[in-house]
């Protein structure tokens, strides 16, 4: 696949915004401005900015507990996802989700799950109910290599399979369940052909190359959309960062962390954009600047926002009715 | 102001649910029943006989042995603006599907700061008595009451069967609705006419004095009957149907209280942590100087449900059970 | 200059023991760079910092277990100026660790004896009761259980409410006259009826010929004993009536309307020396004539006696009050709260009466209704008055 100039720049510009976002995010970790668990992206950049450029807003996305780089390559704002991490009534949730539970209804972003695999079932129903309502759009689920232990991915591929639904089943493998390698979890780890077993079409992608993660999923979102039934993407991918921030990383080697490193998505795809002329030097300064400048005023935007006053602690459990308690 | 009232038919428990599945496919597209065996089996307890001859198999799904993931795919479903009704076979076999449930059922609408409803209706049979063992007979109605986010129904009478299900899909948030499995066959007289009842509110089955009878689900009938012979020595006891565990109506169990001053719950659940506990605790906080005896609770006792005939009944409320504990509670000076 | 700390990994750590550095002073750090290793409770981890420039000062040895927060090493941002000559850190005299203060076995306060004595000299009295006393102005001490050794019960504490009104002399000097409590209970109720809810009135004369020639006709097959006082059927009608209006017929109870399937009905009746209650006729839409006779007897004959059961005194779904024997054209009640309404009635005369464009002379009565607009509208108020008139109007169906 050859990207003319303006995709190039979009693509890279989605890896790097991703990659400073989830930088930034560390920092303010750190420092305690953000709580509770911390899944970062780093690494993975080129899986969701592929997949988000070959879907479009009809479609519903489905997503994990890793979701940040979902969420910003599907549109929604760094400030408001800054915020939601920082628990402010700005956030993308309402600061009742955190970083694990981003969503947004007007993107049909359904979500950061943080149960592995607990997206599966809530995909097949929503692409049934797509079906059911002949409307056009596919839904679209990011789940980890680790969910395919799960008795919910194989309860799912079965459902998506028998009721033809129009769901895109993207795995990201990047090859540890927190700390257990894939081989230590699975008997088989051919996993386009555990999908295969229900009859799902599949394909196996590298899923540091933005351009090949592209093409793949508009392929495949091309199949699902003709009314094929559901297809299943793995995409070969690896996090450089530890699984959480708390994590000593004892399950694998420094040397196993810095080969993986030299085909960072975007040190390789912006080699490969000024070797072929896609893209130049200053193009590539000038879209470092700019996601700068968005990093910087979403942590200001994250930093004004307001606390939720306590009084209000247990609205949106149920929509508001008279309640009889 | 005369009421002209609708002729009543004879019927039964079952027969009024599948009523109020036909009206419910029927009058909304959006309607739609799924399940292990609700379609060419025609139900598990034959509540949806006949539907998918009548709405085909789009609408009367059935679907494999995979609780987690169909419960959760009524929820996708309901995301995205089906009204799904999803049949579990026994309340048992809903702990397969009790992540999706609790996980996403019960908290999408609140992680996500209230932009998503749920409005799905999970229907699953509860109860024991059937001498179907551990495995088939247990009562989690209490479980389900404990989580936030989703609303627990347990239609005890045929108008309930009839007219909960409707209000219940109407509810944009998830309900779960327990069936005892042995009020299918209960037979009485039904308007033409029902329909749509609440789900809000707690019923008093049946206005008495001395004492408060709490209860609910497969237990109504036979508090019932326990009244009845508490009449007969002279103890009126006032029947409290609580037709919805979550929330709980604590206004009229008060209500109540206020009047007898003296309270039994019957529940088919476990004693230890059981919804009379709650019951229980929510009394003595709210009501506790208008106790004038101890609250008793007739519960499961604490065990499996056995298979003998005689060990199941021992282990569940019972008519003679209630009636001991209504009169050790009500035994000085009535 | 800029400031590391000690990160915060994760909610779950507190400290961390600095295992090495990785960087020296005068070293050139860049953002996100791994400076050096911490060792926590779940392993080594490497640590980066979030700024560039140059080490100016490391605060901490190795070695040294650091809290959450505290300062480890300082830096020159870049295009700061270099301060002293950079220093390595001294080691410190002791390790500065945060423990909790020890807690002793003496410092445990001693419960188990004080609590035992305690229990014992408690009288056993269901809440309700102790309340109720409380309410009546009665000494739980004073109560007597209905058998040795049992609780005392809210009957008790009834029976010794009644037994003090009986006997006043066996009073004590101290405890408040009954008929005052009395007074002050009623007052109680009326000035929150009248502060809390918003009556609204309505009245209708009734044309009660055909009732009182019945009633008349009636008491003349029966021995005096037997005979029906004039407000018997009234009471049928009023309690029939209702069910039709079920607005008026239950409570008002936390901001709702909370209607009675059954209709109770509370009948106002004068106390001797003063006072007056309301108590409740169980079920009186479907109760006999008769049976509403008998019942009306009981009652009067049991307040008159001060014997009155507790739960006639909470039932009453609503209220009658009749005043005509003293001569009263309308009666225009005061609801009794939680009640929503009380129907009164006056005293039947003859009047002149329009019918077909005739005067003639009828037997008539007021009858008045005061209901709580909360609960219920004027129209809903007027439809009862309209059912009260015609089913007077049908006395034999009223038996």
């Amino acid at each position: 696949m050859t990207p003319d100039p303006i995709l190039a720049r979009k693509l890279l510009h989605e890896m790097v915004r991703i990659r400073r976002f989830e930088e930034k995010s560390a920092e303010l970790y750190s420092a305690g401005k953000i709580r509770g668990f911390l899944h970062l992206y780093i690494g993975e950049e080129a899986v969701a900015t592929g997949v988000m450029q070959a879907l479009q807003p009809e479609d519903a996305v489905f997503a994990t507990y890793r979701e940040h780089g979902h969420a910003l390559a599907r549109g929604l704002s760094a400030g408001a996802i800054m915020a939601e991490m920082y628990g402010k009534v700005e956030g993308c949730s309402h600061g009742r989700g955190g970083s694990m539970h981003l969503f947004d209804a007007a993107a049909k972003f359904y979500g950061g799950n943080a149960i592995v695999g607990g997206g599966l079932p809530l995909t097949v129903g929503y692409a049934l109910a797509q079906k059911m309502q002949q409307r056009t759009g596919l839904a679209a689920c990011f789940f980890g290599e680790g969910a395919i232990a799960e008795g919910e991915f194989h309860e799912s591929m079965n459902l998506a399979s028998l009721w033809n639904v129009p769901a895109l089943f993207l795995c990201e493998n990047n090859l540890y369940a927190m700390g257990t390698a894939l081989e230590r979890s699975e008997a088989d780890t051919n996993l386009v052909e555990k999908a295969a077993s229900y009859r799902i079409a599949g394909k196996s992608v590298d899923g540091m190359d933005v351009l090949a993660v592209l093409e793949a999923a508009q392929q495949a979102a091309q199949f699902v959309r003709a009314g094929n039934g559901p297809y299943f993407l793995e995409f070969r991918t690896y996090r450089f960062r530890a699984h959480s921030m708390f994590d000593p990383e004892l399950y694998r080697s420094k040397a196993e962390v810095e080969r993986w490193k030299q085909r960072c998505p975007i040190a390789g795809f912006s080699v490969r954009a000024i070797s072929e002329g896609w893209l130049t030097p200053q193009t590539i300064a000038a879209i470092e600047a700019e996601v700068a400048r968005e990093i910087a005023q979403a942590v200001e935007f994250a930093e004004a926002g307001t606390w939720e006053p306590v009084e209000t602690l247990t609205r949106d459990v149920y929509t508001a009715r008279v309640q009889p308690e | 102001m005369n009421t002209v009232t609708a002729p009543v038919i004879t019927t039964t428990y079952r027969e009024a649910l599948r009523m109020a599945l036909r009206e419910a496919l029927q009058r909304d597209p959006r309607v739609f029943l799924m399940g292990e065996d609700v379609g060419r089996y025609g139900g598990t307890y034959a509540v949806s006989k006949g539907l998918l001859e009548e709405f085909g198999e789009e609408r009367i799904r059935d679907t494999p042995l995979s609780e987690s993931a169909f419960v959760g795919a009524g929820i996708g479903a309901a995301l995205n603006g089906m009204l799904p009704i999803v049949e579990v076979m026994t309340c048992n076999f809903s702990l397969l599907a009790l992540d999706q449930i609790l996980n996403n059922a019960a908290t999408l609408r609140h992680m996500s700061g209230g932009q998503f409803n749920i409005p799905l209706v999970i229907r699953m049979a509860t109860g024991a008595g059937r001498q179907l063992a551990a495995q088939h007979s247990h009562s989690f109605e209490g479980w389900y009451a404990h989580i936030p986010g989703i609303r627990v129904v347990t239609p005890a009478t045929l108008e309930d069967a009839r007219g909960m299900l409707w209000t219940a899909l109407m509810d944009p948030d998830p309900v779960i609705m327990f069936e005892n499995a042995l009020l299918y066959n209960l037979e009485g007289e039904l308007a033409t006419d029902a329909g749509a009842v609440d789900i809000d509110r707690a019923a008093v089955r049946r206005p008495g004095s001395d004492l408060t009878l709490v209860t609910y689900g497969g237990s109504l009938p036979k508090t019932l009957q326990a009244a009845e012979r508490l009449a007969a020595q002279n103890i009126s006891a006032e029947v409290i149907d609580l037709r919805t565990l979550r929330p709980l109506d604590m206004t009229t169990v008060l209500g109540s209280l206020a009047k007898t001053h003296r309270m039994v719950i019957i529940d088919e659940g476990w004693k230890s942590g059981s919804l009379a506990a709650e019951i229980m605790a929510r009394v003595m906080e709210q009501a506790f100087y208008e106790l004038d005896a101890p609250i008793e609770r007739v519960c499961s006792a604490e065990v499996p449900i056995p298979y003998a005939r005689h060990l199941e009944q021992a282990a569940i409320p019972q008519v003679e059970t209630i009636l001991a504990a209504a009169l050790r509670t009500v035994k000085q000076h009535v | 200059m800029y400031e590391f700390h000690m990160p915060s990994l994760g909610a779950d750590m507190e400290a961390g023991t600095l295992v090495e550095w990785l960087i020296k002073p005068g070293d050139e750090v860049q953002r996100g760079q791994v400076v050096a290793v911490v060792e926590t409770q779940k392993g080594a981890v490497d640590v980066e910092i979030w700024e560039a420039g140059t080490v100016d000062k490391l605060v901490v040895v190795t070695g040294r277990k650091v809290p959450v927060g505290e300062l480890l090493a300082l830096l020159r941002t870049v295009g700061e100026p270099a301060a002293a000559a950079p220093e390595t850190p001294k080691t410190p005299g002791t390790p500065h660790v945060a423990t909790a203060p020890a807690i002793t076995a003496a410092a445990l306060p001693r419960a188990e004896a004080a609590a035992v004595s305690a229990v014992s000299a408690r009288l056993r009295v269901s809440p309700s009761a102790r309340k109720l006393a409380e309410e009546l102005g009665v000494d739980i001490a004073s109560v007597q259980a209905a058998e040795p050794g049992a609780v005392i019960s809210r009957a008790d504490v009834e029976r010794a409410a009644q037994a003090k009104t009986l006997t006043p002399v066996a009073a004590k000097p101290a405890a408040p006259d009954w008929h005052a409590q009395m007074r002050m209970a009623i007052a109680a109720a009326m000035s929150r009826s009248k502060r809390e809810i918003p009556h609204y009135y309505l009245a209708t004369n009734i044309d009660v010929t055909a009732v009182s020639s019945w009633l008349e006709t009636e008491n003349l097959k029966r021995s005096v004993t037997e005979r029906l006082l004039p407000v018997v059927p009234f009471m049928k009608a009023v309690a029939l009536a209702l069910r039709e209006v079920p607005e008026l017929n239950g409570f008002w109870i936390d901001g709702a309307l909370r209607s009675s399937a059954s209709v109770h009905l509370g009948m106002a009746i004068a106390m001797r020396g003063g006072g007056l209650v309301a108590p409740a006729i169980h079920d009186a839409d479907r109760k006999s004539l008769d049976q509403l006779m008998a019942d009306l007897r009981d009652l009067i004959t049991r307040v008159r006696s001060g014997r009155l059961r507790s739960s006639e005194m909470s039932d009453p779904t609503v209220t009658f009050t009749s005043l005509g024997e003293q001569g009263v054209e309308g009666v225009f009640g005061v609801i009794y709260p939680p009640q929503v309404a009380i129907v009164g009635l006056g005293k039947i005369t003859e009047r002149p009466w329009v019918e077909g464009g005739v005067v003639v002379v009828r037997r008539v009565a007021t009858a008045t209704l005061a209901a709580d607009h909360r609960a219920s509208d004027g129209h809903r108020g007027g439809l009862f008055l309209a059912a009260l008139d015609r089913l007077l109007q049908e006395p034999e169906r009223l038996r």
